[in-house]
């Protein structure tokens, strides 16, 4: 027997639609029969398409949301933003300095931050965007890669600001260089660069692309087991 | 005594050097500076129009940090804030008493800071100078290790230390308190005109020219007036005066360049302290040979 | 050259536009010349601070055309000099303001050389936003 389900009313850009209570908004939509090509990707919280804003009945705070991972309430307006327009500075990884001047360059729009932490509110991702963007002002890229660490590019942020500034295009920056420049170099990394140099793996690598398909198959089904 | 210290952007980049011997040399005068753990931008320029609140969040929201401080007890009952920038102890003190005389522009920013600690108006701001004067110009004397006697020091106020004058330390015309450190670190202070003269300030940006003859009349007027260099408490009236030299060369190929210094500077080359403190390859006109010649390296 | 003064409900709605936005009372201003004399950026203007106020005060809107407001670097020497206690400096704001709020920016930051960017210090990119851009 299927379970009854309890309905809510959701308003999808000012249109009425009843939906079942335990949808996300990516779902509800569907359910409404809107076909989602634009503004949706993996479901799981992960890509960072499907930004939306919407605001709860009796709540004058409007909130920023990824569609996929929020559940509808009563009485909730949305409107889904597919897309964020925002201009991209392009810049050569090799040859710019992991620094304040890198930032004054590409981004001086960063410099308009009033601090008011709508940023932050709007954040799906519960990232303190505006400590990142304070972080890069002062030239702490470091910070402002590890602050922005599970930036998913989703563009509430941008939406959101009254300066104007594209945050999660500096935070890119920011995890670009700290990538390139900053974080701890590991040694192992470098050994194991050598190895493959100097041919250790090279016959291991050629017994299997010479591998039959059963035997390849049987291998790999067998890997996990053997570990343990 | 230990006193929560707000650095400012500039401070962590291109004015490390200011930051390390002004931390350096309270140090050695037993004042420790307790960083705020988590700070913003204070703006720069304190917002004029008396309509705009929303430029008073970033300052406020600095000063809830130094509430927080208190609370946890890294600082006992000290609710004063430290500033070393003259532009960050401006624009914080002209909105702590902004929303300590309107409790209304308060609540509307407590309002739109849900997310914080209310602010209750009660954090002061105060440059690092005033908490010099009051700790006693005669124990800085008594840490002078190498006498300033033969370096002739114009001391530049610049504008937002004096004006205006409810936010201003010292007299908006004739202020002493810069010379007053200078007597005690020994080093004769010069009198000139244009101490309180403006740099320019961020007109740097747009109006070049304005800021190298602004700058060509205050760095000549010391130099006329015998100074050997001339020390500043301010990020953008350092670069004004001190970077922008090069600029002032080529308007005026006649013009001798200067020394500029953070008097923080100053003060740790008197204490004697460490050279990667003091920071001089950080200034842009090389002050080493003059303070070699001096005997002061 | 002689100018007639017309004080129509344009020209007086914007003084009190100016007023409230600057919280000056700009009708107390006596034209004593005291915040120009002192002003350190007098030669580059157009127009003299005490000119800017006059314009103000008779409501005349060209004053928005005008370098002065956008070359006051705020050093608030006028601020403490002026007999009448008047800020023009927050006067040189409230226009500033007034073409900025229709998102018209003075210093375009896309068109700034980024050899500029590099070395000004973050103070100065901080504080002309500030001041020039809506």
């Amino acid at each position: 027997m299927k379970m009854k389900e309890n309905m809510v009313t959701v308003y999808i850009m000012g249109e009425a639609y009843d939906v079942p209570d335990s949808s996300t908004i990516i779902t509800a939509m569907e359910y409404a029969g809107f076909q989602l090509t634009t503004g949706i990707g993996c479901r799981e919280g992960f890509c960072g398409a499907c930004a939306t804003i919407y605001r709860e009945k009796g709540d004058y705070k409007l909130k920023g949301a990824l569609a996929c991972q929020t559940v509808v309430t009563d009485g909730m307006t949305l409107a889904q933003i597919p897309f964020m327009p925002s201009e991209k500075p392009i810049y050569n990884l090799q040859e710019i300095t992991a620094d304040i001047n890198t930032v004054k360059e590409l981004f001086p729009t960063i410099f308009r931050c009033v601090s008011c932490n709508t940023c932050t509110k709007a954040c799906p991702q519960d990232i303190e965007v505006m400590d990142y963007i304070q972080a890069l002002k002062k030239g702490n890229i470091a910070e402002a890669a590890d602050i922005s660490f599970d930036c998913i590019r989703c563009g509430l942020c941008a939406l959101r600001c009254p300066a104007e500034i594209v945050q999660y295009n500096a935070a890119t920056l920011a995890r670009r260089l700290y990538g390139r420049y900053l974080a701890k170099k590991s040694p192992e990394v470098d050994e194991s660069i050598k190895e493959i140099e100097d041919g250790k793996y090279d016959k291991e690598l050629d017994d299997l692309t010479k591998m039959d398909r059963k035997t390849l198959s049987e291998k790999y089904y067998s890997r996990e087991t053997k570990l343990r | 005594m230990k006193i929560p210290y707000y650095p400012g952007c500039t401070l962590k980049s291109t004015a490390k050097h200011f930051e390390n011997s002004a931390i350096a040399s309270a140090k050695a005068l037993d004042i420790e500076f307790i960083e705020l753990p988590k700070w913003n931008c204070c703006g720069v320029v304190t917002p004029l129009a008396e309509d705009d609140i929303m430029h008073h969040v970033a300052p406020v929201r600095n000063m809830i940090r130094v509430l927080e401080m208190n609370k946890a007890g890294t600082v006992s009952n000290e609710k004063r804030l430290l500033t070393l920038c003259s532009m960050c102890f401006n624009t914080l003190k002209r909105s702590s008493l902004r929303v300590k005389e309107k409790i209304d522009d308060l609540d509307i920013l407590n309002d739109f800071m849900y997310k914080e600690e209310d602010y209750d108006g009660s954090v002061e701001i105060v440059h690092f100078l005033e908490i010099l004067k009051e700790n006693g110009f005669d124990k800085i004397n008594k840490k002078v290790k190498k006498s300033l006697k033969d370096l002739k020091v114009a001391p530049y106020y610049g504008c937002m230390l004096l004006r205006p004058k409810d936010i201003g330390l010292d007299d908006p015309e004739r202020p002493t308190i810069f010379e007053e450190l200078l007597s005690a670190l020994n080093a004769p202070p010069v009198d000139w005109r244009a101490k309180n003269k403006c740099c320019g300030s961020f007109l740097t940006l747009e109006n070049k020219e304005t800021v190298a003859k602004l700058g060509h009349d205050i760095l000549t007027n010391a130099q006329k007036s015998g100074a050997d260099m001339i020390i500043t408490s301010c990020p953008l009236c350092a670069f004004n005066l001190d970077n922008r030299q090069k600029i002032i060369k080529k308007i005026h190929p006649e013009f001798e360049t200067i020394p500029v210094l953070y008097f923080t500077q100053l003060m740790a080359i008197a204490f004697g302290l460490d050279k990667e403190l003091i920071g001089l390859d950080k200034n842009f006109i090389n002050p080493i040979p003059l303070l070699e010649s001096k005997g002061l390296l | 050259m002689p100018k007639t003064i017309v004080l129509d409900k344009k020209s007086v709605n914007f003084l009190k536009k100016i007023t409230e936005l600057s919280g000056e009372i700009i009708t107390l201003c006596d034209q004593c010349g005291t915040c120009s004399g002192g002003c350190p950026v007098i030669e580059d203007m157009d127009i003299t601070p005490s000119q800017l106020m006059r314009m103000v005060l008779i409501g005349d809107q060209t004053v928005l055309q005008s370098k002065t407001m956008w070359l006051c670097a705020t050093c608030n020497t006028c601020t403490v000099r002026c007999p009448r206690g008047l800020d023009v400096s927050k006067v040189a704001e409230a226009l500033r303001q007034t073409t900025l709020r229709q998102s018209i920016d003075k210093v375009k930051i896309d068109e700034i050389p980024k050899e500029e960017l590099a070395e000004l210090p973050q103070i100065a990119l901080v504080a002309a936003f500030r001041k020039l851009t809506s």
